[in-house]
């Protein structure tokens, strides 16, 4: 039997499972089509939610494809949360495991790209730290210094060439994706998130500042990726994005 | 029970609309009658960026009140530490002028059902919801407000009237009351009441904020009317009527104008707004 609430609950999320007992028209009657409004509802607004947080997911498969998708991902993984704004973390997890897609292997890697953009969008605001700060600073101690990462900053890594798939479906007139591995880092110089594409030493490079590494650390594992890694097209890039915010040095 | 020196600044008694952020610029250039708007919380519980910079700047100039729609104050179980904590983050930033909640459910163990659900009025379900209120206004420090359903069905096991209910919960709480006069038109279609019956009946001593807004027509198995709450168009006739008649015993009040689906250009919305403003017109200060 269960509370009322495990009833509505377990009844909400399947259209096979029958109609809990005791609920009436206001005159007593039994109803089936007033309970499905609830039915309707949830299920509505879930699909809903993930149209807005996968908008090239949608593109990429078509509505006649995507909602009765997101239909089977709603009743499979409801929210956890009451903030919406983040409803979708299972989806590149669920696309990993869904057969009927297998052939579209890069659609995860799409999917966990549009949630890290809500997380930028949503992430706190920071002040960009100052060419000046770099450019005073002795190479020497430089070198064993850390570079901290704004908070809306996001790394998607991918063996897909991820940026131009998302450019092609958001961009008129983009080019078509190439068969290249592209890594996605997404900035947010003001209040709109911004992706740039990577290659795979840039991320390499990142995702060390990005997990505590000095730079001669990071230095060395993007080198260890691609011998001629230059950072000077990506610290650049970084710079002009607002995508740095602190330089701590070994002393700090 | 919360202390009568928690009583909270109040929203003015104008009308007000519910924020959407395609509004921003015709908000600040043109107004009209608006001088308080309504926010759903949890749209701006994200950490910073464009939502959190919007507020920041409409707050300067319009008084704001702070929905939530994800507390699921109705909820079997306890309310979630984490959601009051981000709610507690939110209210001390903002100071609204009010916050308010709905007499409803949306959260199950882990799961949030992103809708507004129905509860029995059972003494049981009274404790539950008065302890959550509670907690709230404890948490808070400020008095809060609870909006009235729309219903589309009722419970067998139902032993309270959903107005005895609500008057029984600002007497245990000290909670005030949001109505909202759509959902007393769609529950008492659906549920084959009359709408003035309910404001006859209902505690409108304890109003703080009214809610006006537009429905779906629907019918149920039966084919009787079934309306549903879509906050999709303008407030039909009769929702106006009904504002009327809730202003004639209530004196002016704050009045919100709700449309959260397929959100219309600003002069739609304006349009409504400058309605609730000629309905407040007509009302004698109390």
């Amino acid at each position: 039997m269960g509370t009322r609430q495990s009833q509505f609950r377990a009844a909400l999320l399947d259209p096979a499972a029958p109609v809990p007992d005791g609920l009436t028209d206001g005159a007593g009657a039994p109803t089936v089509k007033r309970f499905d409004v609830y039915r309707n509802n949830v299920t509505v607004a879930l699909i809903d939610a993930l149209r807005t947080a996968f908008p090239v997911l949608r593109k990429l498969l078509g509505d006649a494809n995507f909602d009765p998708l997101a239909r089977v991902y709603a009743r499979a993984h409801p929210p956890r949360s009451p903030l919406m704004m983040h409803y979708g973390q299972d989806m590149p997890a669920f696309l990993d495991g869904f057969a009927p897609l297998k052939h579209l292997g890069y659609l995860p890697d799409v999917a966990r790209l549009e949630l890290a953009l809500r997380r930028s969008y949503h992430a706190a605001d920071s002040a960009a730290l100052d060419a000046q700060v770099l450019a005073a600073c002795p190479p020497e101690t430089l070198m064993g210094s850390c570079l901290q990462l704004a908070p809306a900053v996001q790394l998607i890594p991918s063996p897909w060439p991820l940026f131009d798939i998302w450019r092609y479906n958001t961009v008129a007139g983009a080019p078509k994706p190439q068969a290249t591995a592209q890594s996605v880092l997404i900035t947010r110089a003001g209040f709109d998130p911004e992706p740039h594409a990577l290659t795979a030493a840039q991320y390499a490079w990142l995702h060390a500042c990005q997990t505590g590494a000095n730079l001669t650390e990071a230095q060395d594992s993007a080198s260890a990726t691609d011998p001629a890694f230059d950072l000077a097209p990506l610290l650049g890039l970084l710079l002009q994005h607002g995508a740095l915010t602190t330089l701590t040095t070994p002393k700090d | 029970m919360l202390d009568a020196s928690h009583r909270s600044p109040s929203l003015p008694k104008a009308p007000g609309v519910g924020y959407k952020p395609q509004h921003f610029d015709a908000l600040r250039s043109e107004p009209g009658p608006v001088t308080w708007l309504e926010i759903h919380a949890e749209n701006y519980m994200g950490d910073g960026g464009r939502p959190h910079a919007q507020l920041h700047a409409l707050r300067a100039d319009f008084a704001i009140s702070v929905h939530g729609v994800g507390l699921s104050i109705g909820g079997e179980g306890r309310l979630d530490p984490d959601h009051l904590a981000r709610l507690q983050r939110l209210v001390d930033w903002l100071e609204p002028a009010s916050f308010s909640e709905h007499l409803a459910w949306s959260t199950h163990g882990a799961e949030f059902l992103d809708d507004l659900l129905p509860l029995p009025y059972t003494d049981a379900t009274l404790t539950r919801v008065a302890d959550h209120i509670d907690e709230v206004q404890d948490l808070l420090g400020r008095q809060m407000l609870l909006e009235n359903p729309s219903s589309y069905l009722a419970f067998a096991e139902s032993t309270w009237s959903e107005t005895e209910f609500l008057s029984e919960l600002t007497r245990r709480t000290g909670c005030g009351l949001l109505l909202d006069v759509n959902n007393v038109f769609i529950s008492a279609t659906n549920l084959g009441d009359t709408a003035t019956g309910y404001l006859d009946a209902y505690p409108l001593h304890a109003v703080g904020e009214i809610h006006v807004g537009g429905h779906d027509e629907d019918a149920d198995d039966h084919g009787a009317p079934l309306l549903i709450d879509s906050h999709a168009h303008p407030a039909a006739e009769p929702v106006w009527t009904l504002l009327d008649y809730a202003l004639r015993r209530t004196g002016p009040a704050p009045v919100l104008v709700e449309w959260d689906n397929d959100v219309p250009e600003w002069p739609a919305l304006r349009a409504e707004a400058d309605r609730a403003a000629s309905a407040l017109a007509t009302i004698p200060a109390h």
